[in-house]
């Protein structure tokens, strides 16, 4: 078994309006900053599985993804993985 | 006649709809907790109004995987009537008992107001004591009740007559003016208003207590 270190983002799929984005894209014009056309907001979750393999920490995390992590109905979700550590002593 | 309110840790209006099914209708009304997996001998579930779990992830993501909604499609399946009411609206969705999603108002705010609506289905026995474009007022408290889905699936329920009811001034911005649906066999009915605020003269408004008091015969 290894442990994996992975980041799922999740985002509002782009035909759903984002009021929390557009909030604040308005409050940067507030701060001074123009030229923000688009701004829209996410979740990262970060996380650390133990797993056989990639592949086996990548179908977890599919997993969780689709049924947990995100709505499909609403939401899209991409996986990066981080550094892969040793061995763990079991 | 049986009724049993599902109550998760976060469920704040599980006694306003025992005091409308027991208090003001006289039908037993039991609580059921969430690790609860028994639904014999009850006619009706209903999800209540709160916060399930928090509501940390996305309302209703952490209540779908409760023991109890895994006896409760069962009850579905078998015909059961369910009635999910604003978080329990989501939970529905969650669950995929009930299409679509509920996502942040539009105005970011919120809401706690009352609501102008329209009867747009009568199909489901929930809506039973009503006719079509029936015009009531019922209480809303939601800060994630805009409705949203493709418009296939938006096709699909008009289709199926499973839009139950309408916003007549739509307050959150749900498509279509979408406040309420049922699933396609009409016994899942998924509203964000508060029918069970609305069953007591004292609060001055029972329009509420058509939908409920379908559950007495």
């Amino acid at each position: 078994m290894s442990l994996f270190q992975a980041r799922v983002f999740v985002h509002l799929r782009p035909s759903v309006l984002d009021p929390a984005g557009e909030a604040t894209r308005s409050a940067t014009k507030r701060l001074g900053i123009d030229g923000v056309t688009q701004l829209r907001i996410g979740k990262s979750i970060e996380l650390e599985i133990e797993a056989k393999n990639k592949d086996d920490a990548r179908s977890k995390i599919e997993l969780m993804s689709d049924r947990l992590l995100a709505n499909p109905v609403i939401e899209d979700w991409t996986l990066e993985f981080k550094n892969e550590q040793k061995a763990l002593k079991n | 006649m049986k009724i049993g309110i599902i109550v998760f840790p976060g469920s704040n209006c599980d006694r306003d709809v025992r005091w409308a099914t027991e208090g003001c209708l006289g039908v037993t009304t039991s609580f059921l907790w969430h690790e609860a997996t028994d639904l014999n001998g009850y006619d009706a579930i209903v999800i209540p109004g709160g916060f399930s779990y928090g509501d940390y992830l996305r309302c209703g993501a952490i209540a779908r995987f409760a023991p109890v909604l895994n006896s409760l499609i069962s009850f579905v399946n078998k015909g059961g009537k369910v009635l999910g009411i604003c978080n329990g609206f989501q939970i529905l969705t969650e669950l995929g008992l009930l299409q679509g999603a509920l996502t942040r108002n539009k105005n970011l705010h919120f809401i706690c107001d009352k609501a102008n609506l329209s009867i747009e289905s009568t199909k489901s026995s929930w809506m039973k004591n009503y006719k079509k474009y029936d015009a009531i007022s019922l209480p809303i408290a939601h800060g994630e009740g805009r409705f949203q889905c493709s418009s296939d699936v938006l096709k699909k329920l008009q289709d199926e007559d499973s839009v139950a009811l309408r916003y007549k001034d739509n307050p959150n911005g749900s498509i279509n003016d979408i406040a309420g649906i049922t699933n396609k066999n009409g016994n899942v009915l998924g509203m964000m208003p508060h029918p069970e605020r609305a069953c007591d003269d004292a609060l001055g408004n029972i329009d509420g207590k058509s939908i409920l008091s379908t559950l007495l015969s």
